[in-house]
């Protein structure tokens, strides 16, 4: 894992509808980020966070506009950019250790060469003592982890996290948030991150992009800089929280709550594939 | 064992993790021993029935002939039967035929299963002409089955086929429903060829399924052999039956009737640990 990995996103112009029928999701979105970069994009259920996600990582087709990597036009799924979603949706007929070397079974990776690279990648996410075991008798974060090794297995320079934390504890959640940005930074890859808690974002992320209205626009983009690794108690963390509050607050034109509780768990199951 | 020393036993487990485990072993052998017990009491109990019936036979004087069916000239009949290779013969020639009309069944009714599971128009298209058939009793193929196939073995075959494709059909079709559709898109995005989706999700994700629907369809398909094997042939379990009865030789009737009974169970318990071990359902 020495590469370092990343890339340039050119989102322009985008804009999407799910049939000619259908009212706009989104339009004019416009999101560029360097490679490396976090982004986390905040806003209420349904404002089109999920659609966004699924088309930057070519699962969706877009209705009109440019959605480009290090730039390059995005038309199908690849194994460079991976999403992952709120549920872990781990294969319950495979070990720990067989789900996360699923992508590299594709690819026929020589058997030697993929224990290895599995096994380093187990313990990035910390799981070394549950490579054999049923996914099915792992906590719902251990889960997450299995999920994040999964995709982390192919060196991604783009890592897609739809809500992925929004089932958890509020501690397993805080773990989790502060490794896979300490992982990301580590190995150099983006993550675009989706998510209604302005805490997470807050943690997770180099700007927050806020999306707010109906026809769906990115109305704020706004720069976390802050120093890692982030502890929410820390001041200046308390500090950018609370501009953010106040920059969602006006954006979205509605207080939130940044508890966290009033997601909708089934919007990402909404999105449909492309050509399936 | 007395109530004192089991008493000892549950003090020692309350001290001691190793010995826990021993006491937490003890009560699994004695709960798969008493398993065992019940087990044979059943098979015990159904035998004494039988050889009850095939008393009240034989003390009749109206029914006397046929004591024949009872239990023990039955256990006689086997060796004699084994000897001559008769058993043997029919248990491979039935063995055969069942084996091939379940292999049929398995290839047309899996890739059809999948089709029904995945595809909505196939699905609405294929549900009433699937109802029409699948209500046929699959013997009342028989007379076209003879006409269409060359030899009486393959309409056997193709009889055994028909009833046993359903089961398999249905199965495969209620397991694909139970898939996660999230797993698709895991694996494309992971770069999953078209392939890979059936031979590394659909197939491990509904091999439970399919497995319980081959086990249905290996006792409708059992059910049927017998039947087919009355006419036109001249081997197999179901004509050494009907030959049995023509030769008024009771106690080979009942002896082919036992090994029936017998190879059907172990063919359905082997299907059963076959279902076990490609379960991973959660308390399945
Ligand atoms: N497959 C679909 N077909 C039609 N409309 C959809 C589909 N998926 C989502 N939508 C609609 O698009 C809008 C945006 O959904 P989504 O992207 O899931 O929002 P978010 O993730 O921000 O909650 C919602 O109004 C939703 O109902
Ligand atoms: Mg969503």
């Amino acid at each position: 894992m020495e590469r370092r990995n990343g890339v340039r996103i050119d989102i322009g112009d985008l804009t999407h509808r799910y049939s000619a029928k259908a009212p706009i999701t989104f339009e004019q979105v416009n999101i560029t980020a360097e490679p490396g970069e976090s982004l986390v994009i905040i806003g209420r259920s349904g404002c089109g966070k999920s659609t966004l996600l699924h088309i930057l990582a070519g699962l969706l087709e877009k209705t009109s506009g440019r959605v480009q990597l290090d730039g390059k036009d995005v038309t199908e799924p690849s194994s460079h950019w991976i999403m992952m979603f709120q549920a872990p949706h781990l294969f319950p007929w495979m070990t720990v250790e067989q789900n996360v070397g699923t992508g590299l079974r594709f690819a026929r990776w020589p058997e030697a060469k993929m224990k290895k690279r599995v096994a380093e990648v187990i313990n990035l996410v910390h799981l070394d003592e549950f490579a054999q075991n049923n996914t099915q008798d792992l906590s719902g974060g251990q889960q997450q982890r299995v999920a994040l090794a999964r995709s982390l297995v192919m060196e991604p320079d783009l890592l897609l996290l739809d809500e992925p934390f929004s089932a958890l504890d509020a501690f397993t959640r805080a773990t989790l948030q502060k490794d896979v940005r300490a992982i990301s930074k580590q190995l150099g890859f983006n993550l675009v991150m989706v998510t209604h808690d302005i805490d997470e974002a807050v943690i997770m992320a180099d700007r927050a992009l806020v999306m707010a209205g109906s026809p769906g626009r990115i109305v704020h983009d706004f720069k976390v800089d802050l120093e890692d690794p982030r502890e929410r108690q820390d001041p200046e963390v308390q500090a950018m929280r609370a501009k953010l509050m106040e920059i969602f607050h006006q954006a979205a034109g509605v207080p939130v709550d940044s508890s966290n509780e009033e997601g909708d768990d089934t919007s990402q199951q909404d999105v449909e594939l492309v050509g399936n | 064992m007395s109530n004192g020393k089991a008493d000892v036993v549950d003090v020692d487990a309350g001290t001691s993790a190793s010995s826990l485990k021993t006491a937490q072993s003890a009560k699994k052998a004695k709960s798969l021993g008493k398993s065992l017990f019940n087990w044979a009491a059943g098979l015990a109990i159904l035998f004494v029935l039988w050889w009850f019936g095939g008393y009240l036979i034989e003390i009749n004087p109206d029914t006397t002939n046929f004591s024949d069916f009872g239990p023990i000239p039955t256990f006689k009949a086997f060796p004699e039967l084994f000897a001559i290779g008769k058993i043997q013969a029919a248990v491979m020639t039935s063995g055969y035929r069942l084996g091939a009309g379940l292999l049929i069944a398995i290839v047309v009714g899996i890739p059809i299963g999948i089709l029904l599971g995945r595809s909505t128009v196939f699905r609405e298209l294929s549900n009433s002409p699937f109802q029409l058939i699948r209500m046929i009793s699959p013997l009342s193929w028989e007379p076209i089955a003879v006409i269409v196939f060359a030899t009486w073995n393959g309409a056997i075959v193709f009889l055994i086929a028909v009833a046993a494709v359903w089961p398999v059909v249905f199965a495969t079709a209620a397991g694909l429903a139970k898939v996660d559709p999230a797993w698709f898109k895991v694996a494309r995005n992971l770069g999953a060829k078209p392939w890979h989706m059936v031979t590394e999700i659909i197939l491990p994700a509904i091999m439970f399924d399919i497995l319980t629907g081959v086990r249905l369809a290996l006792g409708v398909g059992w059910i049927v052999l017998v039947p087919a094997e009355f006419l036109g042939v001249t081997s197999g379990l179901g004509y050494s039956i009907a030959d049995a009865r023509e030769t008024l030789s009771y106690d080979h009737l009942t002896a082919m009737v036992l090994t029936i009974g017998i190879m059907g169970y172990i063919l359905d318990s082997s299907c059963a640990m076959l279902i076990k071990k490609y379960s991973w359902h959660h308390g399945r």
